[in-house]
């Protein structure tokens, strides 16, 4: 049986495309603005730059070094 | 010329699944009242939380709600296809296959419990898993088909939302998250009861063990009755934890009043009476109901609000 481009099938298969297309787009928009907000709600991050820096060490009242 | 002809109108294939029929497997009408008992746990809470990171955390729960209900339409679906009022769903219709539904919930399940975990925290998360699980096996596999206590037990399932949301934003369990959780939990058995009582024929064609079925509906009547007494002061005593307040007592009280009233309405009813009106006291408690438990917690959202703070305080004033 020869398919019509506008078969039925095909709008069904389209409106899925269409519909997993922007659950993909909102699940992507969503995880980026939970990214913008944990990130900007830890303060400064100070990350390990291999160099010993007495400010940073708890043992002599330092920062953790996690957030300033 | 061939004598084979082929029948070209004639259809082999079940329909191809839409995304719509993928929506309908998450019972939308369910995962709204997730939504907004998970909200409501969320926003009465003592902390605050970044509002991208509460929006997230409720689609997350709102997914995993979904998600267990995609697992439940892949197991009951045998006895779906034998209820009038479940006949339509997507898996029994045959619209969409055994193994799609299967696959879709537990994927979705994964999904919302790790992206739960990272967007709140892994008390909620583990929650949510735990949601999932008693809806899906304990329920679903096991109580609905094996006892009718499956609704009284089962209804832990739909309990815990608003108990997650609060998690969600202080990462403990607090008295008032119990009593959120009592709440519905209580509310569950009367609220199925009333729709047995005018649904009986589907439960008894499916052979699932409803109360209504294994013990008759005077039985059901009384229980309706009892399990409506039980829940008055479950719901009038979240009224004097933190998250309650003169607005929410009120309210409390005036809904409470009027379910026990319709309770007592149902216990007295007799079949006859209930097959002379086509079950109007049992469709209006089952409805009622509905409101009930919406107005319960739309009652404890405006005491979360600043105006019933400034309520409060003038009620302290007066000395009340």
């Amino acid at each position: 049986m020869a398919l019509a481009r506008d078969h039925e099938l095909h709008r069904r298969r389209f409106g899925r495309n269409l519909g997993v297309a922007l659950t993909l787009v909102a699940f992507i928009a969503l995880v980026f603005g939970l990214t913008i907000a944990k990130v900007s709600g830890g303060g400064t991050v100070q990350a390990f730059d291999h160099t010993y820096r007495p400010a940073l060490d708890p043992a002599i009242g330092g920062e953790t070094g996690a957030r300033e | 010329m061939s004598d084979i002809r082929v029948d070209i109108t004639h259809k082999t294939e079940p329909a191809e699944a839409g995304f719509g029929d993928f929506v309908a497997l998450l019972k939308p009408r369910v995962m709204s009242l997730v939504v907004f008992t998970a909200l409501v746990g969320l926003l009465v809470a003592p902390n605050t939380l970044h509002p991208i990171e509460a929006f997230a955390a409720i689609v997350f729960i709102a997914l995993g709600a979904g998600a267990a209900g995609a697992l439940n339409m892949w197991w009951d679906a045998d006895i779906d296809r034998q209820m009038r009022r479940t006949a339509r769903r997507p898996v029994p219709a045959g619209t969409v296959e055994p193994g799609e539904a299967l696959g879709f919930g537990l994927g979705l399940s994964l999904i919302a419990v790790f992206m739960l975990g990272l967007a709140a925290n892994w008390l909620a998360a583990g929650l949510l898993a735990f949601t999932i699980f008693f809806y899906a096996v304990v329920y679903t596999m096991w109580l609905k088909r094996a006892t009718p206590q499956n609704i009284v037990i089962g209804g832990a399932a739909g309990a815990f939302p608003p108990m997650i949301g609060w998690v969600v934003a202080t990462g403990h369990v607090g008295i008032e998250a119990v009593l959120m959780f009592a709440l519905i939990f209580m509310w569950t058995p009367p609220h199925f009861w009333a729709l047995a009582l005018f649904m009986n024929d589907d439960y008894t064609r499916a052979k699932v063990p409803m109360l209504t079925v294994t013990h008759g509906r005077r039985a059901t009547r009384v229980h309706v009755l009892v399990y409506t007494l039980a829940l008055v002061p479950v719901a009038l005593g979240a009224g004097l934890t933190s998250i309650g307040g003169p607005v929410y007592l009120a309210v409390a009280l005036v809904l409470n009043a009027i379910f026990v009233a319709g309770a007592l309405r149902l216990s007295q009813r007799t079949e006859v009476e209930a097959e002379a009106d086509r079950y109007r006291a049992e469709k209006s408690f089952f409805k009622f109901s509905l409101l009930y438990l919406f107005g319960h917690f739309l009652a404890f959202l405006i005491e979360a609000t600043p105006w019933a703070a400034l309520l409060r305080s003038q009620f302290a004033y007066w000395g009340l």
